[in-house]
């Protein structure tokens, strides 16, 4: 269905001389007929125009402005092939019930003009102006393809699932984490201790928060230091691998760097970093050291509510999840669906599958705008955190499945015993919901029983249950795409 | 109020009460539901560093029954009743380790 040589253009070139004035946009850059090529790259906008103007209009104003487009026609415009360089929008889908006007855009964009390798690039060019362009009220990216040929110009995350699964010796299942707190204002040492007590209490893993950087309170370095000995500590006791994920995001890249360094020499299987506050620059640089030193990376995505969460304005995160597993990244925060921060479950698990799949087909129940191909990239674990407890655990097993991060904060640290019962409390939770699906047993609608059994034998699991209540988790989702 | 004891684990499922003889069958079936191919393998200690442990015969890749691994579990503990045993999965379709539980712990 795509067709390679025999694309139909609209004449972009002036047959006669150079004719300055402003000319509608949609005569360059609407071409309903185009049928895209396996190299384009793919955007899907929500566009809501402004009163008045026409979807055509709007859509290939979109086109032209995050393209080779600008306001006016100039003359050097006469000196290079338009067609080969154009943005295309190739189709406008209206959406059901919108009063706004609000429709879909479907642009297709030449390969030749994104640089290779860089995120950096192509975001600046699709979402650089367009998104505060007079004639819009309103856009959203909701979707990007990226094509294999693109695609292929990409590290991807330093290491994937498989391989971390390898270095650290769990199969299985998901592993277990947990966020030290309070955020602010631990000495070095004293988190250390709560770092111990949960790692051998039965997490992998424990976490900086992200607003941990190098405080005066407690400084990097001397952090690195005493979460070092706990992990080695919680290992030797234990006989499992442990990790805690040191921040390294950082003012410059250059201090960045120096704390990557600093944590590969103490032996830390992996650090982190806030890919969004930290930019993608900072981040495939990180991402391509990691893979060649040996290092797990955790992501987080501090701010990304402040581009995903409007529903008609900014950047779906389904694109932010793809651009960093093209950046780099072993595991990213996708939500919770059931804890303290909810997203609609058949969106998050539609980019989830963006994140670990190797092949992805378009679903709009989904939000899946389009097919994806990785060309066998690794894959990044789904990281749920967020308001979650040991009552949450069935259907967090059931919904995110075991290539996943599971991570449970208040739901460890606020354990009547402390970190290392809270910790264990989870284990058994996580192992027994486990036991019990791989045995046959329908997590959904026998999850609290199969954890009130455990309960029976854990002491630890059976004080987290009476503390937290249980819930009834709510399969129907609202469909909000 | 209590203070957790100082214990070794052994990763998936370790922190179960040891399994069954039915609850290692379950979950070898499970195993071979999902299209893996079962493995045993053995070991004097259980260090985290230690990567590789000794298999027991080559892994099962016919194994149309839980059982038949059930009887390469048991064989591997007689013949060396001091080593822990685990059973693993492999995927070929995803060239990877898919599984890994422990079936049996010295003392």
């Amino acid at each position: 269905m795509h067709k390679e040589d025999d694309v139909v253009y609209t004449m972009s070139k002036p047959k006669t001389g150079y004719q300055a004035g402003v000319k509608d946009y949609r005569l360059t850059y609407y071409m309903p007929d185009y049928v895209p090529r396996d190299t384009d790259i793919l955007a899907a906008f929500r566009v809501t125009p402004q009163p008045g103007v026409p979807a055509e209009e709007a859509a290939a104003a979109v086109a032209a402005e995050s393209s080779t487009g600008t306001w006016t026609t100039v003359w050097t415009d006469n000196l290079t092939d338009l067609d080969r360089y154009k943005g295309r929008c190739y189709d406008i889908e209206p959406v059901p019930g919108a009063t706004d006007g609000q429709f879909i855009a479907y642009i297709a964009y030449p390969l030749d003009l994104f640089e290779e390798g860089s995120i950096t690039n192509l975001l600046t060019s699709l979402v650089g102006n367009v998104f505060g362009f007079k004639a819009l009220t309103a856009l959203r990216l909701e979707d990007v393809r990226f094509p294999l040929a693109l695609v292929k110009t990409y590290p991807g995350p330093p290491h994937g699932i498989v391989v971390e699964r390898d270095k650290i010796n769990k199969y299985g299942r998901p592993l277990l984490g947990c966020t030290i707190k309070p955020k602010l204002g631990l000495s070095a040492k004293n988190y250390g201790r709560a770092v111990y007590e949960c790692l051998r209490g039965g997490l992998d893993f424990t976490k900086d928060d992200e607003n941990i950087n190098s405080q005066p309170f407690m400084r990097w370095r001397d952090r690195f230091l005493f979460v070092q000995s706990a992990i080695e500590k919680a290992q030797a006791e234990t006989g499992e691998i442990k990790g805690h994920y040191l921040n390294v995001t950082a003012g410059t890249c250059e201090e960045m760097m120096e704390r990557a360094e600093f944590a590969k020499e103490l032996g830390s299987p992996i650090i982190m970093h806030d890919y969004l506050t930290g930019g993608f620059t900072a981040n495939t640089t990180l991402s391509k050291w990691c893979r060649r030193n040996g290092m797990l990376l955790h992501i987080h995505r501090a701010m990304h509510a402040v581009i995903d969460r409007q529903k008609n304005h900014g950047i779906h995160f389904r694109v932010l999840a793809k651009c960093l597993r093209l950046s780099g990244g072993d595991h990213i925060h996708t939500g919770t669906v059931v804890g303290k921060l909810e997203g609609d479950q058949a969106s998050t698990l539609g980019f989830v599958d963006l994140l670990r799949e190797d092949h992805v087909e378009r679903d709009p129940s989904r939000g899946i705008y389009f097919t994806q191909d990785y060309a066998s990239m690794g894959g990044v674990m789904a990281v749920a955190s967020g308001g979650i407890h040991v009552w949450h655990m069935p259907a967090l097993v059931d919904i995110f499945g075991d290539d996943s991060v599971l991570q449970f904060g208040g739901g460890t640290l606020g354990h009547p015993w402390g970190n290392a019962p809270g910790a264990t409390a989870n284990r058994v939770a996580l192992e027994a919901c486990l036991e019990a699906r791989n045995s046959g047993r329908d997590l959904k609608r026998e999850g609290g029983d199969i954890l009130r059994e455990a309960c029976r034998w854990s002491p630890e699991l059976a004080v987290a249950c009476e503390l937290w209540k249980e819930i009834k988790f709510e399969y129907a989702t609202v469909d909000t795409l | 109020m209590q203070t957790l004891p100082k214990r070794r684990y052994y990763e998936t499922l370790s922190y179960l009460p040891p399994l069954s003889d039915a609850q290692i069958t379950r979950q070898i079936q499970y195993m071979l539901d999902q299209g893996y191919i079962p493995a045993v393998e053995f070991n004097e200690t259980s260090e985290p560093t230690d990567v590789y442990w000794t298999m027991w015969k080559l892994p099962l890749f016919g194994a149309s029954s839980p059982q038949e691994v059930l009887q390469e579990v048991r064989s591997c503990r007689d013949a060396s009743p001091k080593s822990f045993v685990r059973v693993i999965g492999f995927d070929n379709i995803r060239q990877c380790q898919t599984m890994m539980f422990i079936v049996h712990r010295p003392h």
